[in-house]
């Protein structure tokens, strides 16, 4: 192509913004007089040559907006007409309550962080973890976790350690690091009945190990003081229903420490189920996945730990207790599952790895099994099952432990027409949801929801034929803190199942044992009853028990709803 | 005449420049229209998962929900005007430069560096090269190439002026 042909076709397309004009003038002479008319038309034309593109878009964007919109319309069933109300309890002015601290090891530690009170250490930390990576906000929400207005008055542990651990933590009423001004130290009792007899306690946080659990609580009790109790509720059959009956007949608040009732999801869950969208569901499923020596209860041994710092004759139990389990171990023929060691024989492997040997623990049963169990009786009103079994073995952890690492339990539930199977193993951290099988959808259960809707399903029968429902992939999504919306992307959805977006409470990130802890103080001052009251305790803890039963027997335990005993049919 | 002719296309480079104008306008049309009708949308993920040098800056945004909803506003409706200037070929030096600072902010908030991986799932396999920096240089092409003054709005009103004076 020529330089003068470029220039010839391309006159008309100069940019220099002066062409229609040149072209016009040198055209001028041999054109009629009409062309400036042409010309503008023309000039019109090239000006709005793109708008008809905005057309084409405005028709796109309606097609798929209506296309959405029917497909919304399709998901109006899951839609709420209210938020859920009222996740965090509210703080009522009310009277400031004095808390003592009963067992202050791991987890009595994460209850008084829950309430606000940490050691100066541990605040130290988080300063020291926000400084290295402004990412972590660690520290900053500590801070802004609401105060509660309670003070920690008194203290008892058994490990010295301990006890200066929580004496500390319970001075620190300003969540200050180190060289932090300081409040009045906490009380140390030595023995756990001494604390409960101080006045200036109006309720305790129970966090020792298992078998001290009910008798504890019964003391505390009697004692006339509310109680927060860790799970599992009870070590042993008999004293769970004589916990029970302390409580129902006293006017305290007692609150079982399953800190899962928190969960904003779990509410909805529960709204979809009543409403029918699931279809009937024969099939729970539950389970852990843990994959460190940490998960499987080998915690560390503190080197300070000797038979100087530890109250061993007081960490054995109470004497009723123990003759309840041993004579039900012995009674049954387990008594292989006894020991190994001598109760009376010091260990500093028993003291801190408690959880290991049925002599303190309730396994994986009344470990993990209760988390499981407590999140599905809340969504679904589970109740005691009619029937459980167990299987599983030390698998892995061969460190002479008596206590399985690998659990499955399969509770039937006839009067509902479904099952719950749990399924664990300490040695495999494989991701596994808990998902509520019904005939029409199926939900999985975590911090958000998931539900997909059963290819077979008859309630969605015809929405699936005419294409508004798909059926192969999550139909709704449901992530706390947002709007509800059941066309998610696919985007969202990643990131609600990583936890990264909503890890939140209406739009605030919250610890669920500090609301937990929050929601019993809450009751304690307005007289309500918590949401894992004793009667919600008393099913989690018979069901953990027929469920440990079925194992160390190696047969079915049923459950004699109208005598309240577990049998073994 | 020939002299005064600074950026001489032939018919068959305009009308695939101003194609080119208008997918890149749709894109960003679009971008925006579909975040003005996804309820509640905000950048907030796509921020706090920043990688590189200048993530620090996109989580403080992210962090801070009166600059994010400020941020999110931008986004959109940036988005949609810079859209709808290069469709139109309204102002279009505007609109390039507008698409031109979106994309670097884009680059810079997600980098495709080595060892870095995202939450957001993308759609291919990057390395320092990505599609927003593949369009950013586009953009400023289109830039250099521009069109408007002959399809697009702007022949109207800047040759209007030229013929005034």
């Amino acid at each position: 192509m020529s330089e003068n042909n470029i220039n010839k076709e391309t006159n008309s397309n100069d940019l220099s913004g002066n062409n229609p004009d040149n072209d016009l003038q040198h055209k001028s002479d041999n054109s009629v007089k009409d062309k400036p008319v042409s010309q503008g038309r023309r000039d019109a034309l090239k000006a709005l040559a793109t708008v008809p593109v905005l057309g084409a878009m405005a028709y796109g964007v309606y097609k798929k907006r209506k296309n959405e919109l029917v497909n919304r319309s399709a998901a109006d069933m899951f839609r709420f007409p209210t938020e859920i109300s009222q996740f965090v309890p509210s703080l009522t002015d009310g009277q400031t309550i004095r808390l003592g601290i009963i067992g202050s090891g791991i987890r009595g530690k994460q209850l008084m962080e829950g309430l606000g009170f940490g050691t100066p250490e541990y605040v130290q930390d988080l300063i020291q973890q926000n400084r290295k990576d402004s990412k972590n906000t660690r520290y900053k929400d500590f801070l802004e976790q609401e105060d509660l207005n309670i003070r920690i008055t008194a203290v008892c542990d058994i490990f010295d350690y301990h006890a200066e651990e929580a004496i500390a933590a319970g001075a620190n009423i300003n969540r200050e690091g180190v060289n932090g001004k300081f409040g009045d130290r906490p009380v140390r009792y030595r023995n756990y009945k001494e604390l409960l007899a101080a006045d200036d306690v109006d309720a305790v946080v129970i966090s020792t190990p298992d078998h001290w659990h009910g008798q504890m609580a019964m003391d505390a009790i009697i004692a006339g003081k509310h109680v927060y109790l860790e799970k599992p509720m009870t070590w042993t059959v008999p004293e769970t229903y004589a916990l029970r009956d302390l409580v129902r007949n006293s006017n305290v608040v007692f609150q079982l420490g399953h800190q899962n009732r928190q969960i904003e999801a779990y509410e909805r869950a529960r709204e979809i189920i009543e409403k029918g969208l699931l279809g009937p569901i024969t099939l729970v499923e539950t389970g852990t996945n843990r994959n460190d020596p940490n998960g499987a209860w080998v915690y560390d041994i503190n080197p300070e730990a000797n038979p100087k710092t530890i109250d061993w004759k007081q960490f054995d139990g109470d004497p009723d207790r123990i003759k309840e389990y041993l004579d039900y171990m012995t009674s049954a023929g387990l008594s292989k599952y006894i020991g190994p060691d001598s109760r009376d024989k010091f260990s500093l492997e028993r003291f801190f790895r408690w959880r290991c040997w049925w002599d303190y623990s309730t396994g994986l049963s009344g470990d993990l099994l209760t988390h499981e169990y407590d999140a599905m009786n809340q969504i679904l009103n589970l109740g005691i099952p009619g029937s459980a079994s167990s299987s599983g073995g030390v698998y892995f952890f061969k460190d002479g432990r008596t206590v399985p690492d690998v659990l499955h339990t399969t509770f039937e539930y006839p009067d509902k027409n479904m099952t719950m199977l749990y399924s664990a193993t300490l040695a495999s951290q494989f991701k596994r949801s808990r998902k509520i099988m019904g005939h029409d959808a199926t939900m999985e259960v975590g911090s958000s929801l998931t539900v997909t809707i059963d290819p077979k399903s008859d309630l969605y029968r015809e929405r699936i034929d005419k294409g508004i429902i798909k059926t192969g992939e999550p139909f709704y999504h449901y992530v706390p803190g947002q709007n509800v919306d059941a066309v998610t992307s696919a985007t969202e959805l990643y990131f609600a199942e990583r936890g990264l977006l909503y890890s939140y409470v209406g739009g605030r990130r919250y610890n669920t044992t500090h609301l937990h802890l929050r929601e019993w103080l809450e009751c304690i001052r307005t007289g309500k009853q918590p949401s894992c009251d004793i009667e919600q305790g008393f099913q989690e803890a018979i069901t953990a028990h027929m469920g440990t039963r079925a194992y160390l027997e190696g047969r079915t335990m049923y459950w004699d709803a109208d005598k309240e005993e577990i049998t073994r049919g | 005449m020939n002299n005064k002719l600074r950026y001489p296309y032939n018919n068959i480079q305009l009308t695939f420049v101003v194609i080119l104008r208008v997918l890149i306008g749709w894109y960003f049309l679009y971008e925006g229209l579909a975040k003005v009708f996804t309820p509640n949308w905000t950048a907030y993920g796509y921020l706090v998962d920043s990688k590189g040098l200048f993530s620090p800056i996109f989580r403080s945004i992210a962090e801070n929900p009166d600059i994010l909803a400020i941020s999110d506003f931008i986004n959109i409706w940036g988005l949609v005007i810079i859209g709808l200037l290069l469709i139109l070929g309204l102002f279009e030096k505007l609109g390039y430069i507008g698409a031109a600072a979106l994309l670097v902010l884009y680059y810079l908030a997600h980098p495709p560096l080595l060892n870095v991986e995202y939450l957001f799932p993308t759609e291919g396999s990057y390395l320092w090269v990505d599609k927003n920096l593949i369009m950013l240089f586009t953009v400023i092409v289109l830039y250099l190439f521009p069109t408007a003054k002959v399809i697009g709005i702007d022949r109207l009103i800047f040759n209007k002026n030229k013929a005034k004076h």
